[in-house]
């Protein structure tokens, strides 16, 4: 049996109060001695930040290992479960406090929502020097606390983004 | 009486034209396209919004090719229900939506999270940004969650949205809708859209709606009208299934949960 999926639409200006929640952004906790922040800035095809878009992470443990654990919608501080959400704030900027993806090529999948944006766009940023060498775009850029990785939704330095063969 | 368009936003009739032009060179293209545009200059929101390089094809591996997991501690059963949320009734059409969320093979998506966010009955979000001069309902806040059951099934209870103005052009109105959030078996799966309510008048006007070039795949946005979903003296029905694309694990691979 094939089933015709479902379209996507646009996340639209409203999400604000629904999607977003406390501790969304903050898969650990900022105090852990091994937390680190990926964080970074989303840009229009203008250069002007995206104050209204939405971020999620999903992301393998140290390990290597891939999260199976609930919990992401209430955290309790210990259970890692390698998935978050974070808006854009008024300069386009994201955040998260996690941990340091492991295994043989790691990246943090991510997932891009935005008023405007007419369906989710997913994208890897992989720590610096773990990109494939067919990696068509940037890796993530190490920074003092952890990792910087913008998302430029249109123009010549456009943000590497993904469809996903099907078998 | 209708109020002049202002000289620098697109009037209806401009927006419309634009949507019934790609709609006839999607015609006579005689490619199906079962999801959205990205492109779609009539949502003016979406010109400096939208990548304009190809989509990069990779195959998925390793945390791709599963999702998050989302349980008991996550989500209150209680989330389900948007007219309980206050101390009183809200106001509007008590309606219960449900459906099944599966796969492009037809496999249900089990014990996954659901998330929907609407407008009121009167077309007002609670959202701080939303400028509508309409009522806000201290009864209703519009935003819900449940987790899939053992069938893929959810099932939620909240009153009718009402249509609402927005800034696209002149004298622009959404149709009444309510978003969906979903997450299935593997992250390639992450989806979020919008369900519509049968025969709304607005559907050829709005470029939302209309980013969707192909009217087959549009139509799968609509809910069905479902009286066997109504309930006797408390709430209209309404149906909708959800398909996500087609899951990469194979079929022995999936754990009966």
């Amino acid at each position: 049996m094939s089933l015709t999926p479902t379209p996507g639409q646009t996340v639209g200006p409203f999400f604000g109060f629904a999607l977003p929640y406390d501790g969304g952004g903050e898969l650990v906790p900022h105090t852990r001695p091994d937390a680190i922040r990926l964080h970074g800035r989303v840009y229009d095809g203008a250069g002007d930040p995206v104050p209204d878009a939405l971020v999620e992470v999903w992301q393998a443990a140290p390990d290597g290992s891939v999260p199976q654990e609930p919990g992401s919608l209430h955290r309790d501080g210990y259970t890692f479960t390698g998935w978050g959400r974070a808006a854009t704030d008024r300069t386009g900027r994201y955040q998260f406090t996690t941990l340091r993806p492991g295994g043989a090529s790691p990246y943090f999948a991510l997932t891009v929502f935005a008023r405007g944006l007419t369906d989710r766009l997913f994208t890897r940023a992989y720590l610096p020097g773990a990109a494939p060498a067919a990696w068509p775009g940037p890796a993530a850029q190490a920074d003092d606390r952890g990792f910087v990785f913008d998302i430029r939704l249109q123009g010549e330095d456009e943000t590497v983004f993904l469809t996903y063969a099907q078998d | 009486m209708t109020t002049p368009t202002p000289s620098d936003v697109a009037s209806q009739a401009d927006i419309t034209a634009e949507i019934e032009a790609i709609s006839k060179e999607y015609d006579a293209a005689g490619v199906v396209e079962d999801n959205v545009r990205l492109d779609y200059a009539p949502y003016r929101s979406s010109i400096l919004r939208h990548p304009t390089k190809a989509l990069h094809q990779v195959d998925p591996e390793g945390i791709e090719l599963v999702a998050p997991v989302f349980g008991q501690r996550d989500v209150d059963p209680l989330e389900a229900d948007l007219t309980i949320q206050h101390r009183g009734e809200p106001v509007g059409e008590r309606m219960v939506v449900t459906g099944r969320v599966t796969d492009g093979e037809g496999r249900p998506i089990r014990h996954q999270l659901v998330e929907i966010w609407q407008a009121n009955a009167g077309g007002r979000y609670i959202h701080q940004r939303d400028q509508h001069p309409a009522a806000i309902d201290p009864n209703f806040t519009g935003m819900g969650r449940c987790l899939t059951d053992a069938d893929g099934s959810y099932e939620f209870t909240t009153i009718k949205p009402g249509p609402y103005p927005w800034r696209n052009h002149h004298n622009a109105w959404r149709p009444a809708h309510i978003h969906f959030s979903l997450f299935g078996t593997e992250f390639t799966q992450r989806l979020i859209t919008q369900m519509y309510f049968p025969g709304d008048p607005l559907f050829a006007l709005d470029p939302i709606y209309q980013s969707i070039v192909d009217p087959a795949a549009r139509q799968r946005l609509v809910a069905t009208y479902d009286h066997d979903v109504t309930r006797h003296e408390w709430a209209t029905g309404y149906r909708w299934d959800i398909v996500l694309t087609g899951s990469h694990r194979t079929v022995f691979e999936e754990d009966e949960q």
